[in-house]
């Protein structure tokens, strides 16, 4: 570290900072506090903002301008404490630890200000520049909680700041602190717990060397006496006494208190806590004995049998209302673009048609699918979302998502995944075990995206009848039953169980609901569109330079012998990998036309949607598994699931041609 | 009365009182296949005793004395399920039967022998949750991780797992049961020892209990809430 390596009572953090050109801030707190909410205001990015704990899946960089002055603001992830290890809160710790911001913004709830200070102090013991942001004062008012804000600032030694961040107030103030402390870096207070521990914390202390591997010596005491595993491996060469002598008073608080050191520690600073929030918290009884709007709202949303009803009426009605809109919206919009220039992606010519044919086709399909069906179901998951509906979903299915190995929270992404399996495949992340999270994942990709709904839609509802193309959805429902039930047994790895946050209702936020129905569909352009064109494109090339005859020669066993569907789906199936709803597109290309039962039979309209929902999962879901759980794992699912496609199909196929 | 007699009385009791509230006489007699005249006769030896409060015709309730002895049984049977089950691999049809024989010659020390060799289970394999031990312990790994057992004396007060709360009751914790990781998670969130906590609701089917504790609210699996043990609430511990 730069300063005075041979002082060790001067703290650098204490020093003038010389002016840098750029600082670095992070936001940093417990999930669900307003975060995400605050760094919207400070940056204007539009960070993504619901009301369900732990969404913000990685951290998000803003940029904000203030008084002429350059910060960068990271938003981490919400976390409780440091020493836990799911992977939103190793990058939270990595980043406030290693990366050393210039200033952390501990953004808090005012009305859990206990739980909240629990994570604040654990900030403190980083010794890290800190503001905290006192969030959500509005509610905390309603519920009749007065804050002694100077009181607190004393207390603990930093810049207190109340805000409501998502009506912006508080944040110029925020700001002014951040520019005021990026400067100042103001020093926690040192807050001290009781003797028990802290006799021990400084006899370890005695032991460091100054200013080991980076960290304040007492953070590195705590962790080490808490058995934290990082912590121990650094400082084992550095300083093996400290670590002996640690593990030693580790051993004598367990006896002592019968639990765990690390526990012991965080009922000490829980300790602290409620010390603090005695000091600072008055509450104002409530006049009557109003009972809150949450908790009338729970008595239905919650309720045994009322509570299913109410979310199967919701999911029911989400993807009813999307897909009745998306129709219609989407029939415009083909219209109105092909009106602009006809869609063709096979064509012979000139290097600069295929290009441009190519290049079209991909922006038409790309277009017709974000616009009519991705962004409706968006905007009306994020009203869900941020009214607080979707954890009591989660919490009302978490029994039956035990079946899969899974529970409650893993809603969520699979709801995600009715949209765009991409998005849904990355929220994943909230979920704890590396096993459910895989687990999770892969359920994911076999959820009817709205792509797949487009195929099941366009060739079995339209051609067959619409009775079938439910029978599709229904068996795809008892496919990611059996298929999780199986992987949840033969996976290793452990499941834990749920502990989640209910934050209570509130009326959606309209700016905050677009802008997170907005910030889902940018990433999801950004991920797709390159992919539709540049994959468009190099289909259109390859198609003309005849190299499509022997992809459906090399396909027609599988194609033809196994699934009885004509030899030109065998290309129709590569383009596809793509994205699953070019398969239409492609078809109607390559027959000529649109009304698909002229060319194919009813049975095999009904195989060829039933291989298109199954088989691979999309190139940039592909791509996405990879980037979460590396490339093994990637195919290792595109395998079992497109050889999963083609015996369902070939039964399929079977069983139904006596009869159609 | 044989106090192997006593103890079965006083287990069918609990049993019969959970489901109806009461434990008539026919009910008992049924239960333990015995005649109605014996049961009223046992009741009243129990009654003078102090542990069920007897009312001719109406039935039979526990005494706190009563419902201490009926749980520390029942923990007993339930244990012994678990070890004939998972340890001795017992067919299931004899389980319970053998059970009921072991559970009355127990020892205390056996008992918790038994516990720590099993790593504290949470419920019997009939799917029954096991109660808390009466050991002044406030997590298992101070009996796990040790030789020796570590607390001798027992509580002042029988435990109730979070679970078992009505909706709206408190209680302060009083001991976390399972292994580290579990209890350090709960302890980050807020659930430390001594807190007070109540009980929100009960998710339909054994889906998560949600629970009020530093005035946020937590959903929890129903499967780790049983293991968060309190006193129920105005009792104050040391």
């Amino acid at each position: 570290m730069s300063g005075c390596p041979d002082c060790d009572r001067c703290s650098t953090h204490s020093l003038p900072s010389p002016k840098k050109d750029e600082y670095v801030v992070a936001l940093a707190g417990n999930a669900n506090v307003g975060k995400s909410a605050t760094f919207n205001q400070l940056t204007g990015v539009d960070q993504e903002i619901g009301n369900w704990p732990g969404k913000t899946v990685e951290r998000a960089e803003g940029l904000l301008q203030h008084r002429g002055q350059r910060i960068r603001v990271i938003d981490l992830p919400g976390i409780y404490s440091i020493t836990a290890l799911s992977t939103e809160e190793q990058i939270s710790r990595e980043f406030i630890a290693h990366d050393h911001p210039d200033v952390v913004v501990n953004v808090v709830d005012a009305s859990a200000l206990e739980r909240n200070l629990f994570f604040t102090l654990q900030l403190m013991e980083l010794e890290s520049p800190l503001i905290l942001a006192v969030n959500q004062m509005d509610l905390a008012a309603q519920k009749g909680i007065v804050l002694d804000f100077p009181r607190l600032s004393d207390l603990l030694g930093i810049p207190v700041i109340p805000t409501v961040a998502i009506q912006g107030k508080g944040i110029a103030e925020l700001s002014d602190a951040i520019i005021r402390a990026v400067r100042s870096r103001p020093h926690p207070r040192l807050i001290t717990y009781g003797k028990e521990v802290e006799d021990r914390i400084s006899r370890i202390v005695d032991l460091l060397p100054g200013g080991a591997g980076g960290y304040p010596s007492r953070w590195t005491a705590i962790k080490l006496l808490e058995g934290d595993s990082d912590a121990v491996w650094e400082a084992r060469k550095l300083a093996p006494d400290a670590v002996a002598a640690a593990g030693e008073f580790g051993r004598e608080l367990e006896k002592i208190h019968g639990e765990p050191a690390a526990t012991v520690m965080s009922a000490e600073r829980y300790h602290a806590s409620e010390q603090l929030v005695a000091e600072v918290m008055t509450i104002r009884p409530p006049g009557d004995n109003d009972i809150s709007l949450t908790e009338r709202i729970d008595r239905i949303a919650l309720h045994p049998v009322l509570g299913y009803i109410l979310l199967a009426l919701m999911i029911g009605g989400l993807l009813v209302w999307t897909f009745i809109i998306g129709a219609w919206i989407s029939e415009i919009l083909t219209a109105f673009l092909s009106g602009i220039a006809p869609l063709n992606p096979l064509i012979k010519g000139t290097a600069a048609d295929i290009v441009f044919n190519g290049a079209w086709t991909g922006l038409v399909a790309a277009l017709t699918l974000i616009i009519p069906y991705v962004i409706p179901f968006y905007l009306i998951l994020a009203l869900i979302e941020d009214s607080g509906f979707l954890t009591r979903f989660s919490l009302m299915l978490d029994r039956g998502m035990h079946k899969m190995g899974l529970h409650g929270k893993a809603i969520i992404p699979l709801v995600l995944g009715f949209g765009c399996t991409v998005p849904a495949c990355l929220s994943c992340r909230i979920i704890e075990s590396p096993k459910q999270k895989f687990l999770a994942a892969f359920l994911v990709t076999l959820v009817p995206c709205s792509a797949r709904t487009i195929v099941i839609l366009g060739v079995v509802a339209a051609f067959v009848n619409i009775w079938w193309a439910l029978a599709l959805y229904l068996l795809d429902f008892v496919l990611i039953v059996i298929l999780g039930r199986l992987a949840f047994r033969l996976l290793p790895g452990e499941s834990v169980g749920m502990i989640m946050e209910m934050p209570d209702y509130h009326v959606p936020h309209i700016p905050g609901v677009i802008g997170q129905t907005w910030q889902r569909t940018r990433s999801l352009i950004g991920i797709v569109l390159p992919s539709y064109l540049v994959g468009s494109i190099v289909i259109t090339a390859a198609y003309a330079m005849g190299f499509l005859e022997p992809i459906n020669t090399a396909l027609s066993p599988i194609t033809v012998l196994l699934l009885g569907l004509p030899v030109m789906t065998g290309v129709v199936f590569v383009f596809g990998i793509i994205r699953k709803e070019m398969t239409i597109l492609a078809l109607a290309a390559l027959f000529g036309t649109t009304v698909f039962s002229t060319v194919l039979t009813p049975v095999q309209l009904i195989v060829f949607a039933l291989v298109t929902m199954l088989y691979v999962p999309c190139l940039s879901t592909i791509l996405a598994l990879a980037k979460e759980f590396g490339w093994k794992k990637a195919l290792a699912i595109s395998a079992l699931e497109t050889g999963l496609a083609i015996v369902l199909g070939a039964i399929v196929f079977r069983v139904l041609s006596p009869f159609m | 009365m044989a106090s192997e007699q006593l103890e079965e009385y006083l287990e069918n009791i609990l049993d019969i009182e959970e489901k109806h509230g009461v434990a008539k006489t026919s009910a008992i007699a049924k239960c333990l296949k015995v005649s109605p005249a014996s049961v009223t006769e046992a009741l009243q030896v129990l009654s003078e005793k102090g542990y069920v409060n007897y009312e001719p015709y109406r039935g039979a309730t526990l005494t706190d004395q009563g419902l201490e002895m009926a749980r520390k049984v029942k923990r007993r049977h339930r244990l012994l399920e678990v070890f004939l089950t998972d340890v001795l691999h017992i067919s299931e049809e004899n389980v319970h039967d053998e059970a009921c024989k072991m559970e009355h010659t127990l020892s205390d020390e056996t008992e918790c022998a038994l516990c720590k060799l099993l790593k504290a289970p949470a419920r019997c394999p009939h799917g029954s949750l096991i109660e808390a031990c009466d050991r002044d312990v406030e997590s298992c790994s101070a009996c796990l991780d040790e030789p020796e057992p570590a607390a001798s004396c027992s509580r002042d007060e029988p435990l109730i797992p979070v679970t078992s709360l009505g909706p709206g009751q408190k209680g302060t914790i009083a001991f976390i049961r399972g292994d580290n990781s579990v209890i350090q998670r709960l302890t980050d969130l807020g659930l430390t020892l001594q807190t007070e906590i109540q009980l929100v609701r009960k998710a339909p089917l054994l889906g998560p209990v949600e629970i009020a504790v530093r005035r946020t609210r937590l959903a929890i699996d129903h499967a780790i809430a049983d293991h968060i043990f309190v006193h129920s609430c105005g009792e104050k511990h040391g």
